[in-house]
């Protein structure tokens, strides 16, 4: 009988995962899963509920990037209000704009520097106590120092937006509540705040430079890590351009074949399958044109610099150039380079937020739009951790029916589990120790994908990372707590 | 009128002959609060909520008339403790998630509870199985959040003057019903004054949810009573 590793919970995240990782006699891994073990059930409770309830009540199952869901959500109900795509004002569809773009930016630096850079800055396998965002504020005061504030500038962005930093109420059927108020854009674009949009793509652009220096000096592990062949799913603007908001459905396969393209994202259901798999919560979805064994995809910033032509913003369309150089212009299937590509985001989310907080549209007078009711609705935004589907129902009375969330973490469920166990094969198997350096290399591999699972895994919180190591006849071997 | 001299926690205060506690007190400038109570329909004392203290008895200051000399207690600590656990009850007795309501920030029962800045409330919640009615086409009854106070019972009528709302059945199973063919006839203006007068989230008017942006709502920017406190009232 050979002996199971369990890492529960993985840490600095958000929400609940569990890695279970299984050695036969010689200590070679047979299995490794990326499990899913809470569930929250919001597809079910928010049956029944008023249609305008629901991008306020569903942005509830995330704290990192509640206004993916939130916009998400309204995006489906424009649809049941007669107001869908194309029919938003300028004001509502640029406030809506500038909300989610101040989102990616404060989500993406929260992921990258607050917590996957503490694997990088500090070792990955440095002690657990100094390898988190307090050890990176003794490490580097400036540069954490950025960050927090870095995160703050987006945060404000959407309180400028949304009415609250956290879980606001900005975005309605069709439309938006509130136009940007002048002394809110005067304050962001140069006015008394700690950071302004003009620092904030210069910190973004640092942070683009700290990566590329990292991955210079240590290129085989940025490149070697968990790097395996996918296909990559993402909205792009329809001229490919690279867009969080909207957009056309567009997968490319691990060479850059286009397996999908110009696809309405209100016919997702013709294209995407999911798959229940009886040991997660959390479904596994295939494109359907390759079947459930070939058709698993990566989505996020890796996937999204995958799929698009180029980004609609000068500094970051540099740094993409530079990035689609490395590997000539081919899809990347690099895990860790998905923080590299998150950077070039983070740079580009800062532009859009600079240029819109300058566009005069945003202080328009006329906010929704109301047309011919649909009894259905499909909404689709890039969150920052990829690919968000929301989809809805509505009766006659205005109650929602049925409601199906397909979200980021759920679409990359298999990328995370084929990086868990590339790393449980190449640094966990036949070894005779296993130490928590190479057990923190399993969550450095989920992290570069999510630090978030709340959305998926239905739970809040951070708690100490529990790792047993159990020998033949199930006895404990080993057992650190932190 | 002939004025009447009383005091409300020892301050002195003039009242006119009929005048509640609650109106004279507010007249003053001194906020008590009320949630049953809907200015412009008569007072039923009903929720307690506004219950003060007068030579050792309590009273509802709702329906309670001033008298001469009457010497009121209003924010004895036991009092405001009282008041309370009272807000604990309606809260624990229904289903009220603030955070998805569209009533937060327009809600007196959420404004009251963070004025009396209830944390978590003292009693077990009950989570009571409660049906929401959206058969209405300008209103939906979120019984859930329905705190029995009858404001839409005794408030809202028709233009035939029947009533839109009733109570049904008694105690702890009395629940709020529409009469549907009067619900249909109600125009805009009637349902939003049907949402206005329900101290709650439990009327809402249909499709206008989260319009009003955070920042604007009623009790945005201060605390329930303040305006009272300011001597809006007087």
């Amino acid at each position: 009988m050979g002996r199971k590793i369990t890492i529960e919970p993985v840490t600095r995240i958000e929400g609940h995962g569990k890695v279970t990782i299984r050695l036969d006699d010689a200590g070679r891994v047979t299995q490794s899963r990326f499990h899913i073990v809470e569930f929250r059930g919001f597809e079910r409770f928010v049956q029944g509920r008023p249609y305008w309830e629901a991008p306020v009540l569903v942005q509830r199952l995330c704290g990192i990037c509640p206004v993916s869901h939130h916009l998400a959500a309204a995006k489906a109900m424009d649809v049941v209000v007669g107001a869908g795509p194309g029919k938003l004002t300028a004001t509502a569809e640029k406030v809506r704009r500038l909300m989610h773009y101040g989102q990616m930016l404060q989500s993406h630096a929260l992921h990258f520097f607050h917590l996957s850079a503490p694997d990088f800055l500090l070792g990955m396998d440095a002690d657990p106590a100094v390898r988190n965002v307090i050890g990176l504020i003794a490490l580097d005061k400036d540069l954490a120092t950025r960050a927090v504030l870095l995160r703050k500038f987006g945060q404000e962005v959407i309180l400028a937006t949304a009415g609250k930093k956290i879980h606001g109420t900005g975005a309605i059927p069709g439309g938006v509540n509130k136009g940007l108020a002048p002394e809110d854009r005067d304050r962001l674009l140069d006015g008394a705040a700690a950071v302004n949009a003009g620092l904030a793509i210069d910190w973004a652009l640092a942070g683009v430079e700290l990566f590329k220096d990292y991955q210079r000096k240590n290129k085989d592990v940025v490149d070697g890590f968990a790097a395996f062949p996918s296909n990559h799913l993402s909205l792009v603007r329809k001229d490919g351009a690279l867009d969080f908001y909207h957009g056309v459905l567009r997968a490319v396969d691990a060479e850059g074949r286009k397996v999908l393209d110009d696809v309405d994202y209100r016919d997702y259901l013709d294209h995407i399958g999911e798959e229940v798999r009886t040991w997660s919560y959390m479904k596994f979805p295939y494109l359907r044109s390759l079947g459930k064994a070939d058709g698993w995809y990566r989505v996020g910033p890796l996937a999204r610099l995958n799929t698009c032509d180029y980004i609609p913003s000068p500094l970051a369309q540099k740094e993409f150039e530079a990035y689609k150089a490395y590997t000539d212009g081919k899809p990347n299937n690099m895990s860790l380079h998905t923080h590299w590509a998150r950077l070039i985001e983070l740079l580009h989310a800062a532009e859009v937020v600079k240029e819109l907080l300058l566009d005069k549209d945003l202080q328009g007078p006329r906010l929704v739009e109301k047309g011919r009711r649909a009894p259905e609705g499909v909404g689709l935004v890039e969150a920052p951790r990829g690919t968000l589907f929301h989809h809805y129902r509505v009766d006659g009375n205005d109650q929602i029916t049925m409601a199906n969330l397909i979200v980021s973490t759920t679409n990359n469920n298999e990328p995370m589990n084929r990086a868990v166990h590339w790393v449980a094969v190449n640094t966990l198997s036949e070894k005779p120790e296993i130490t928590e350096g190479m057990l923190n290399r399993v969550e450095v591999a989920i992290r570069a994908y999510d630090p978030c699972l709340s959305c998926a895994t239905h739970a809040l919180g951070r708690m100490p990372l529990e790792v047993t190591l159990v020998g033949p006849g199930g006895r404990v071997l080993q057992r650190k707590v932190r | 009128m002939s004025e009447i001299r009383f005091t409300i926690d020892g301050r002195p205060c003039v009242a006119r002959a009929g005048q509640t506690i609650v109106e004279a007190a507010k007249a003053n400038g001194v906020w008590i609060p009320v949630l049953c109570h809907y200015e412009g329909l008569k007072p039923v004392g009903s929720c307690r909520i506004c219950t003060v203290r007068v030579a050792g008895r309590y009273m509802a200051a709702c329906t309670q008339p001033v008298t001469e000399g009457m010497a009121v207690e209003n924010t004895a600590p036991d009092l405001e403790d009282m008041r309370k656990s009272l807000i604990e009850m309606l809260f624990v007795e229904g289903n009220h998630f603030c955070p998805s309501c569209e009533k937060s920030g327009n809600c007196e029962l959420q404004a009251l509870a963070y004025r009396y800045r209830m944390m978590v409330p003292r009693f077990p919640y009950l989570w009571p199985g409660r049906a929401l009615d959206a058969r209405a086409p300008r209103l939906m009854l979120e019984r859930n959040r329905c705190i029995q106070c009858l404001r839409c019972v005794r408030g809202i009528r028709a233009k035939d003057g029947r009533k839109v709302f009733a109570a049904v059945e008694r105690g702890p199973r009395v629940t709020i019903e529409i009469d549907q063919r009067l619900a249909a006839g109600l125009s805009d203006a009637e349902a939003r004054r049907a949402m206005d007068i329900c101290p709650v989230g439990a009327i809402l008017r249909k499709e206008t949810g989260f319009a009003v942006p955070i920042g604007k709502r009623k009790y945005d920017g201060a605390p329930i009573g303040s305006d009272v406190e300011k001597g809006a009232g007087r």
